[in-house]
């Protein structure tokens, strides 16, 4: 079963039934450290709207330079592999040599290939 | 803090007095070490994590945007004054930050509506300031800028979430609106300093900041459903910070401020 | 608020798998069967960990205001400030097993979460910013390095990420006090006050000793924590003692000697009693620490109900768009 990431998927949810002390809904923050290098995943926070947790990204994870762009998701937005599926989803995967280049012979001696 | 000494800056032009020069740097240095300390007294005390860690940085900014401003006004002065020794050695009339930053945090609202109304004044000085002749000055408000900067899109989107957020929210951030606006006038009533910078190239026209500081504010105060009270400003009955009369609060302020570096003449920390 | 929960009986062939997982080293994630009391720990020691960074936040929030230069202003407040962001790694780090931020931090309001209780004693001068530096973050840093390889991933995670920022805070933490050691006779005087009272308290921050501590041996088998408290606790004092003779400072034991065998630093008798009553919530600031935290989070209850009714305002207004 698909589901969220791991276990606040209902956090949101909750908000609305915590009367004057609502906890605001999670956010996964995803850091680049430097222009052309990948998203990674650096860690959460909370916030009540997009502009206000890519802010708060800004202050809890940016505070110390680094960084170069930033995204900001709800956690409940991210759909997760089940554990249960790692054996469908990922073995597979790892017993097809003919997709890496080491698979193929090339003749001595030719280069570029 | 001792980066490399800096080379004493003298006035690029001639006709500027140093004392004036001297006090116009004290003014921009003194705005930013006043207003850093206040904000500096949430952190362990804000209403959610995130918010400690966010006003933490604004005070961070603002401390360093001083430390900068206030060596380089010691160096101005030439008496072998640094940073230090300009904030913790002097008394309260010696100080000329505007009154606006010295008074107490009071509630996040209050705290929120301060650092707004400062934040937009800082971004309208700062960008006028990086067209200086006064190089290190224009070095020191281009650094600063894109802090305020930021500092005003945290604080706006604040306004718009109090004031149109609950009934509490509104009415404390109207309350605070309200005592605070008296305290703006100060920020754009240019003395002789302001004239003596402008003639020299050095600052800005500090008169015609204020449209467009006041269309700013207006646009964010009114989109959060608050309203400008119709106050005087308080200057034109005062003299203000800017020559050194204060409110009650900055003594007190200071007095927690420099108890031990005062206690430990001569002393290394 | 209570939620209830489902209380998996622990599958045996799952507890079996589990186990053999931990005995390999894997790291567990959030989404892993793990048996319920596994997951209890975890609640339980980084919600306490998280705890002690926010409530650590105060007997040094304490003399921002005060301190003695623009630079070690700064620098505290950027320490205090990475506290803040320490915690909300840790909580967060906790969310992922199910439980709310706002839970743990009830919990701790409520006085029946635990802390360090290192934040129960007072900051009373400057110098205890560089020794609260140089002792309760040294000791701090000897225990996270350990948790940066604890099995549960986004603990182990924050961890790693604690630990590169925890760097310069026991430096600062050491210039302060090599500053004041090598300053007048009144800093001087401060500093070797500041070691005095800071000692005793921060070795007893590694927890009971391995005799009295009821969830060690199921952690270390868990690879929660790596090592025990008293091995730690060993660590911190040896790296300590050569510190201190360096700036000719004085630890306040009488009994410390160097055994040359076993290459450790052998100190004397820890007051447990002591130990036992801080935890209790009879230290001298306990009640402070909590009612500072009740006063930040009632204070700032407007302030979230308005941010959150805003946001609400404005997703009904797109939404209707």
């Amino acid at each position: 079963m698909a589901s969220s990431v791991d276990g606040r998927q209902f956090v949101g949810d909750q908000a609305a039934t915590i009367p004057g002390d609502a906890q605001w809904p999670v956010w996964e923050v995803f850091t680049q450290g430097a222009q052309g290098a990948p998203h990674e995943h650096a860690g959460s926070l909370h916030a009540v709207n997009a502009e206000q947790a890519l802010q708060n990204a800004r202050d809890v994870y940016a505070r110390r330079g680094g960084v170069v762009s930033l995204w900001v998701i709800p956690t409940g937005a991210i759909t997760a592999s089940s554990p249960s599926d790692s054996g469908p989803l990922f073995d597979p995967g790892s017993d097809k040599p003919y997709r890496h280049p080491q698979f193929y012979n090339v003749p001595r001696g030719v280069r570029g290939v | 803090m001792s980066g490399p000494a800096a080379p004493p800056s003298v006035a690029p032009v001639p006709a500027v007095p140093t004392n004036a020069l001297v006090e116009y740097l004290l003014r921009l240095g003194d705005d930013r070490l006043v207003l850093g300390h206040r904000v500096s007294e949430w952190c362990g005390h804000g209403p959610i994590l995130e918010e400690d860690i966010a006003l933490s940085n604004v005070s961070l900014d603002l401390l360093g945007q001083a430390t900068m401003l206030l060596r380089l006004a010691g160096d101005a002065e030439g008496r072998g004054r640094n940073e230090d020794a300009l904030a913790y050695f002097r008394e309260v009339v010696e100080f000329r930050n505007c009154q606006l930053v010295e008074l107490p945090k009071g509630d996040f609202a209050f705290t929120i509506a301060r650092q707004f109304l400062f934040d937009v004044y800082a971004v309208v000085m700062l960008d006028a300031l990086t067209g200086s002749i006064h190089g290190e000055l224009a070095a020191i408000a281009a650094k600063s800028l894109k802090e305020a900067k930021y500092h005003v899109r945290h604080s706006g989107e604040w306004m718009l979430r109090l004031g149109d957020g609950t009934d509490e929210s509104h009415r404390r951030v109207q309350k605070a609106i309200d005592d605070l606006w008296r305290f703006t006038g100060e920020l754009f009533a240019p003395d002789d300093v302001d004239r003596a910078m402008q003639a020299a190239g050095i600052g800005p026209d500090l008169a015609a900041l204020r449209p467009t500081w006041e269309s700013l504010v207006r646009d964010v105060v009114s989109r959060a459903t608050l309203t400008i009270p119709n106050d005087l400003p308080r200057v034109a009955s005062t003299r203000g910070g800017r020559t050194g009369s204060h409110t009650e609060y900055l003594g007190h302020m200071l007095a927690e401020m420099q108890i031990i570096a005062r206690s430990h003449p001569g002393a290394t920390w | 608020m209570t939620q209830t929960r489902t209380v998996p009986a622990d599958d045996p062939t799952k507890s079996a798998a589990f186990e053999a997982r931990i005995a390999a080293g894997e790291s567990i994630e959030p989404k892993d069967w793990m048996p319920e009391k596994y997951r209890r720990q975890l609640v339980r020691m980084m919600s306490q960990h998280a705890h002690s960074e926010i409530v650590g936040m105060l007997p040094e929030a304490n003399w921002i205001t005060r301190a003695p230069s623009l630079r070690r202003k700064i620098s505290l407040i950027a320490k205090v400030q990475d506290e803040a962001g320490h915690g909300l790694y840790i909580y967060c780090g906790t969310e992922t097993l199910g439980v709310d931020r706002s839970e743990l931090i009830q919990q701790l309001l409520d006085g029946t979460a635990k802390y360090s209780s290192i934040f129960n004693y007072p900051t009373l001068s400057w110098a205890d910013m560089g020794v609260i530096g140089w002792f309760v973050d040294g000791a701090a840093i000897v225990n996270q390095t350990v948790l940066a390889k604890a099995s549960y991933g986004p603990y182990a995670r924050a961890m790693i990420r604690v630990c590169k920022e925890e760097n310069f805070h026991k430096r600062q933490g050491y210039e302060i006090v090599a500053t004041l050691a090598n300053g007048t006779p009144a800093q001087r005087a401060m500093v070797q006050d500041a070691v005095n009272r800071w000692w005793w308290p921060s070795l007893m921050m590694f927890g009971p000793s391995d005799t009295d501590s009821p969830n060690t041996a199921e952690l270390i088998r868990w690879k929660v924590k790596r090592k025990t408290n008293d091995e730690l606790r060993q660590r911190f004092v040896n790296l300590t003692v050569p510190q201190a003779t360096a700036v000719n400072l004085t630890l306040p034991d009488p009994d410390m000697t160097y055994n040359a065998e076993s290459e450790n630093w052998e100190f004397g008798a820890i007051d447990w009693e002591e130990f036992h009553q801080v935890i209790r919530g009879n230290g001298p600031c306990n009640r402070e620490r909590l009612d500072a935290r009740r006063l930040a989070h009632d204070e700032g209850a407007w302030v979230r109900a308005a941010a959150a009714a805003y946001a609400a305002r404005q997703r009904t207004a797109s939404e209707a768009a």
